[in-house]
């Protein structure tokens, strides 16, 4: 077989999706944001909702991810991003509209357009990585930064006393009646990623359904904010971030399947 | 001929409503009007005031200090505005509950005792339109056949059914309105 | 058009006009003294009539963010509050404008600052003209002074936010937003159709087709070298505004001794306080400022040779004052007269402002 017999189109077995641009991501090897990005984006080509798909883009390290998605996008202010789907979803009822966010985002500075999104039962997408940390800026302190996690705020670790508790912000968006997928995930394995593709592609079926709030939390690595490598990373993710966000489903079809 | 009033009270008294009637009828009759209320946490229970100008011109402020008549249903408000109306001005009050009545000399003078007349007449809902009739009856500046037509556009439609008692208020009020002093 | 007469509170003018220039949506949280705006709307219930969207969001710093999202999709949206609440919106202001986003937002101003009072007050004009957010940027403010004015500048506001991709503020106060007068009324202005919008609004990102590439809608550029040839195109754009969309209207000013420099409720206040002034043998002349932003300066410019001083008549400490001044550049005494803080000047005050600032002065 040659070159040009492989990349004939019945050949083919794997072709990076049409939904994703040609930009190189500015996203530190290792980090998930990359893979959540194709996740979605191979979701939206599946579906074949690319004409009717529009991306809102948070502040923080995907603060450019409109660069990236082959969809209609809009930049929110920073924790504003479930405003915008609000109205630009209820403006277009067929539409598929979703959000795609950092926990300082959704869980800090937005946690009241988060919450009201979610109560109001908005029938958007919200994409949520939860990676404990502030990427973008530096490294500092998250809503989600774990008991004793240091970064360039709490360089001496998080302190209950100082700082108060991880926010589990997911668990508490479940207990509201809009919500009506909640699910907790991650991209470090291949078997993760194919969980988290079924996650989202559920979350669009039910937006397609007109169900309300699906909300895909993604717990991911920050190997540069964590200062350590991306294998490590991931080792380190697995044995503390998933103790406080155990991965998987939380509420399916508008039921509370965890406790 | 532009006339500015002032029309005073409780809260519940249906002060904004009698302002309100009394503008779409200016309205109706082809005039300018405006209707200003006092608004905000001194709407709920307190005193209750607003200001009706109908004019045969384009009307320039619709916030006004002074004024050609004042229609007064409380003691606040008749120590408020007493003061306030024009020279040569008019000023109706209901003396029920009034205390200290009206002293200037430099004015007209009229009462109308329209909640004694309301609660025998059995007529406590339309109190306002009593008034409203003693005030039309001291200064005619809109003519009842346009007050009927102010009702029907103000009122909503599942109420047209009270306006001809609205308009009996109106015709008990021009006949029971007595002048106290006049210039 | 068939003009239709009602008496409507300039604040259910506002949502009326909303419902019949064909809005898509309005974004609003309650504040006294406009909350009139959204009950009337929900009143109305328009979705049923027109397919118009009405929410009420969470917060003034949601709505204005709902508004930036519907904006960014090319739809025509809108929000309405009061001073405090305009405050919390200032952060979507300046994005809408670094984004080049059209949208209506009316501010019904009442007197601060902070929590202030919810009486009328004119000291906003600071905050809605010389930006409130971050960032160079312009609104385009429009400053009604009746009921009527109200309810047409919703129409012209549509027309100048979208012709010029910018936010235009309807910068009214608690007075105008409270009065009721006569109002004309015309017929619905349909909606656009999803051809119309796509017409209309083609850079909007309302879905990407298949033959074009994806439309991003931010005020983010990390390349500062393009950043300030975006600052160029804004300022340009302007600078086109000061050039053709420069509103007013000229009271008595050709053989005017003495001018109010004035905008909606003090313009009104200060008529009045001219036909006292008639009365009393001064010849004086209104100049009500209808835009803020553009502001008339070649008219200003030109009347300053003209008179022997001008007042610029303002609810608030003295702030368009500022731009009258910079105008007349002394070829004319300018002063400043106005009550504020919630209280608003009668018209008697204001002649006598004029007499003792400008007349007698020295």
């Amino acid at each position: 077989m040659f070159n040009q017999d492989i990349v004939k189109p019945e050949n083919l077995v794997y072709k990076r999706t049409d939904v994703l641009t040609d930009n190189v991501m500015h996203y530190c090897p290792g980090c998930g944001h990359g893979t959540t990005h194709r996740i979605i984006a191979e979701v939206i080509e599946e579906m074949g909702i690319q004409d009717k798909a529009i991306c809102v883009a948070p502040v923080g390290c995907s603060v450019l991810a409109y660069n990236y998605f082959e969809v209609d996008s809009l930049g929110a202010a920073h924790g504003r991003a479930p405003a915008l789907a609000t109205a630009i979803q209820r403006l277009n009822p067929d539409h598929h509209v979703f959000t795609y966010q950092g926990d300082g985002d959704l869980a800090a500075i937005g946690t009241a357009e988060t919450i009201h999104a979610c109560n109001r039962g908005e029938n958007i997408v919200i994409i949520f990585i939860n990676n404990g940390i502030y990427g973008m800026t530096g490294g500092q302190m998250a809503p989600t930064t774990l008991i004793g996690m240091k970064t360039a705020t709490t360089p001496y670790g998080r302190n209950v006393e100082l700082n108060g508790y991880p926010l589990q912000i997911t668990e508490l968006l479940a207990q509201l009646p809009g919500t009506y997928f909640v699910t907790r995930q991650s991209v470090h394995t291949a078997a993760a990623v194919r969980k988290t593709k079924k996650a989202v592609r559920q979350a669009f079926e039910n937006q397609k359904n007109k169900k309300g709030t699906s909300f895909v939390e993604v717990v991911s690595n920050c190997n540069s904010g964590w200062k350590m490598p991306a294998p490590k990373a991931n080792e380190w993710m697995v044995e503390n971030m998933f103790a406080k966000y155990p991965i998987g489903d939380i509420k399916v079809d508008g039921e509370l399947v965890q406790k | 001929m532009t006339e500015e009033i002032i029309i005073a009270g409780f809260g519940g008294q249906g002060v904004l409503s009698m302002g309100k009637i009394l503008a779409y009828s200016g309205a109706m009759q082809d005039k300018e009007v405006s209707w200003m209320p006092s608004y905000g946490p001194e709407m709920r229970g307190g005193t209750a005031n607003v200001s009706v100008i109908i004019s045969d011109e384009r009307i320039s402020s619709p916030i006004i200090s002074q004024f050609d008549t004042a229609i007064i249903l409380n003691q606040q408000s008749l120590d408020k505005f007493e003061s306030s109306v024009k020279p040569g001005g008019v000023l109706l009050y209901d003396p029920n509950g009034i205390t200290n009545p009206p002293k200037r000399t430099d004015i007209n003078i009229y009462k109308v005792a329209a909640t004694e007349k309301a609660a025998e007449l059995g007529l406590a809902k339309v109190f306002n339109m009593i008034v409203l009739g003693g005030f039309l009856k001291v200064k005619p500046v809109v003519t009842e056949e346009f007050i009927e037509k102010g009702l029907m556009k103000s009122l909503p439609e599942r109420h047209h059914g009270m306006i001809p008692e609205n308009l009996k208020a109106v015709q008990t009020g021009k006949e029971l309105v007595q002048a106290v002093h006049t210039l | 058009m068939a003009k239709e007469l009602k008496l409507m509170k300039g604040n259910e003018a506002i949502a009326e006009a909303a419902i019949r220039s064909g809005c898509d949506g309005y974004f609003g949280y309650p504040i006294t003294p406009q909350s009139e705006v959204m009950e009337h709307l929900m009143a109305e219930k328009p979705w049923e009539k027109t397919g118009m969207v009405v929410l009420q969001a969470e917060s003034e710093t949601s709505s204005i963010n709902m508004v930036y999202g519907g904006a960014g999709v090319g739809k025509k949206v809108m929000t309405s509050s009061s001073s405090p609440g305009i405050s919390l919106m200032q952060e979507g202001l300046t994005y809408l404008a670094g984004a080049e986003l059209p949208a209506i937002v009316v501010n019904v101003v009442r007197g601060g600052p902070g929590l202030g009072t919810i009486q009328p007050s004119q000291a906003d004009y600071f905050q809605a003209t010389k930006g409130g957010g971050h960032g160079d940027y312009q609104l385009f403010v429009l400053a009604p002074a009746t009921v009527q004015e109200m309810y047409d500048f919703v129409f012209l506001g549509w027309e100048i936010a979208f012709k010029y991709r910018n936010p235009v503020m309807i910068l009214s106060d608690g007075a105008i937003g409270q009065v009721m007068e006569k109002l004309y009324v015309g017929d619905y202005v349909p909606r656009w159709t999803e051809e119309e919008l796509r017409k209309n609004a083609p850079w909007a990102s309302f879905g990407k087709p298949a033959d074009r590439k994806h439309h991003i809608i931010t005020s983010l550029e990390l390349d500062s070298a393009k950043q300030e040839q975006h600052n160029h195109k804004l300022q340009a754009k302007y600078r086109e505004m000061e050039e053709k969309e420069v509103r007013f209207e000229a009271i008595n000013c050709d053989d005017a001794d003495y001018i109010f420099v004035a905008y909606g409720s003090s313009a009104r206040i200060a008529e009045k306080a001219m036909q006292l002034g008639k009365e009393k043998g001064y010849k004086i002349g209104i100049l009500r400022l209808i835009t803020l932003f553009p502001f008339p300066k070649k008219k200003i410019a030109e009347l300053s040779t003209k008179v022997k001083g001008m007042l610029a008549v303002e609810m608030s400490a003295g702030q368009m004052v500022e731009d009258v001044r910079l105008a007349a550049e002394f070829r004319c005494p300018v002063e400043h007269f106005g009550r504020y803080g919630g209280i608003i000047h009668t018209p008697q005050e204001v002649l006598e402002g004029l007499e003792e600032k400008i007349i007698k002065r020295k």
